[in-house]
């Protein structure tokens, strides 16, 4: 062979590299952001694959708790909401045989969990902390929940938003919160009830909780959701 | 799987040099999404990193280091979360098919460390750090040049299975587990990504060591007058 046939030889074995420009779509603004979205939504949906409903998160010795005063507080924008509990209810709303105004004494009435659990933040930080509530599943059968709808909602006094899966809602780690290390839930941790989701990452645990909705199809995914971060966000 | 190797003449002298097909195509593309990955999932992975650059508590937190941004790729964490969690799926399905070719094919066998390239892995560090002898070449792949691929691709498996750790220490808790849950895990991934980084810079200062035809060959798959005997 001679080096000009050496030279087309090599310019054909190059040429079938080519395809790989197509990943230069991601350097394309109006691309970029379509692609990255879809390849959240697959990291989502395999989340949601490999999200086992029966599967316990860790639990802690009191040993292992992170100090209260060292568990951070993180609102998306303030620490208190000034939530007037004398008036406080929590409304229900959606597919449920039973609507209204629950009071926080109604949900003290079910029955109570404890548990020491991790709480993961986005940012990549944790903590072992306390909580104390009752389980989310225990309130969904008080209100009478419809069982094949696919989403829990919240609304909060904060005007933050977000959305659970039902797999996530029933796990029985999942708390309606209304105690950390035994105590009322101060304000800045979301008195007088937040989310307590051990299975999920910090943005998802809601704190003062005003609002609560079971549907089929969901209006709006989540405060940070909207700004670019994963719905699912299982751990 | 045997090697090709053709004659080149060279149309003024008419001198004939040897080229080997080093690379299946396959191990070409591999190796450039490897690429492109790698660097997706660095970039973005220290963005992350930014949002909390410490391995200690919260309160008081103590930063290990500030990595500047324009290192970074993603913006904010969000926007490198997506990065981080769609390029995931590249490299290890790159990963994963890189692998499984070798194998099928038998090419792993120019590259894989096994026991008896040991004993040449000190004589060719030596060439290369203490100014020792060179060694000569008798293989595509010299005893350290297989000893690094190989690690590294150790490095990639672990890259992925502390990730795993990190990104799912509940439903892989077998996995954070030894790692010493999720609190440790997240170090180990940021540990082996120094490691990856490590390897990424010994190889590149290689590549431009061993000039133009070597590096021809991962474009093309053929290395013209390769310094081995081609047969």
């Amino acid at each position: 062979m001679d080096e000009k046939q050496f030279k087309k030889l090599n310019r054909r074995e190059l040429l079938k590299l080519t395809p790989l420009v197509a990943l230069g779509a991601f350097a394309i603004p109006p691309l970029r952001e379509p692609l990255l979205k879809k390849g959240l939504a697959f990291s989502d949906w395999a989340s949601g694959k490999l999200f086992r409903p029966g599967h316990l998160a860790t639990t802690f010795s009191d040993f292992d708790l992170t100090p209260f005063e060292k568990f951070p507080i993180n609102g998306y924008d303030v620490d208190d909401p000034g939530v007037d509990f004398e008036k406080w209810t929590l409304t229900v709303t959606g597919a449920v045989a039973k609507p209204g105004d629950y009071t926080l004494a109604q949900i003290q009435d079910l029955p109570k969990t404890r548990q020491n659990t991790r709480h993961v933040c986005v940012e990549g930080w944790d903590v072992i902390g306390r909580f104390g509530g009752t389980r989310l599943s225990e309130f969904l059968k008080l209100i009478g929940a419809d069982p094949t709808a696919r989403f829990v909602t919240v609304e909060c006094a904060d005007d933050y938003y977000e959305s659970l899966d039902m797999a996530t809602a029933l796990h029985p780690q999942t708390l309606l919160c209304y105690e950390m290390y035994d105590q009322p839930l101060t304000r800045e941790h979301g008195a007088p009830v937040r989310l307590s989701i051990p299975t999920k990452v910090g943005y998802k645990q809601a704190k003062y909780i005003t609002d609560l909705k079971v549907t089929h199809v969901l209006d709006r995914v989540g405060y940070w959701e909207d700004q670019g971060y994963s719905w699912f966000y299982g751990l | 799987m045997a090697t090709q190797v053709i004659e080149i003449e060279s149309a003024k002298t008419g001198e004939v040099v040897e080229a080997v097909y080093e690379h299946p195509l396959a191990v070409r593309v591999c190796h450039w999404l490897n690429a492109i990955a790698l660097f997706v999932m660095i970039g973005s992975g220290l963005q992350i990193f930014r949002a909390f650059p410490s391995f200690g508590a919260k309160i008081p937190q103590q930063d290990l280091l500030h990595w500047p941004k324009m290192f970074a790729i993603g913006g904010w964490l969000g926007g490198a979360l997506q990065w981080h969690l769609t390029f995931m799926w590249i490299y290890i399905v790159t990963g994963l098919f890189y692998v499984g070719y070798q194998m099928v094919s038998g090419n792993y066998r120019q590259v894989l460390f096994v026991p008896r390239d040991i004993r040449g892995v000190w004589p060719m560090a030596r060439h290369y750090f203490f100014f020792g002898p060179k060694p000569p070449a008798t293989e595509a792949y010299n005893p350290l040049q297989k000893l690094a691929y190989t690690s590294a691709i150790g490095l990639g498996v672990l890259s992925v299975l502390t990730g795993f750790a990190v990104w799912k220490p509940i439903q892989f808790s077998w996995l954070a587990w030894p790692m010493g849950g999720f609190h440790y895990a997240r170090g180990w991934h940021f540990f082996v990504m120094w490691a990856i980084i490590f390897f990424l810079l010994g190889h590149l200062v290689m590549v431009v060591l061993h000039g133009w035809n070597n590096f021809v060959s991962m474009l093309t798959g053929w290395k013209s007058d390769p310094e081995y005997p081609a047969r």
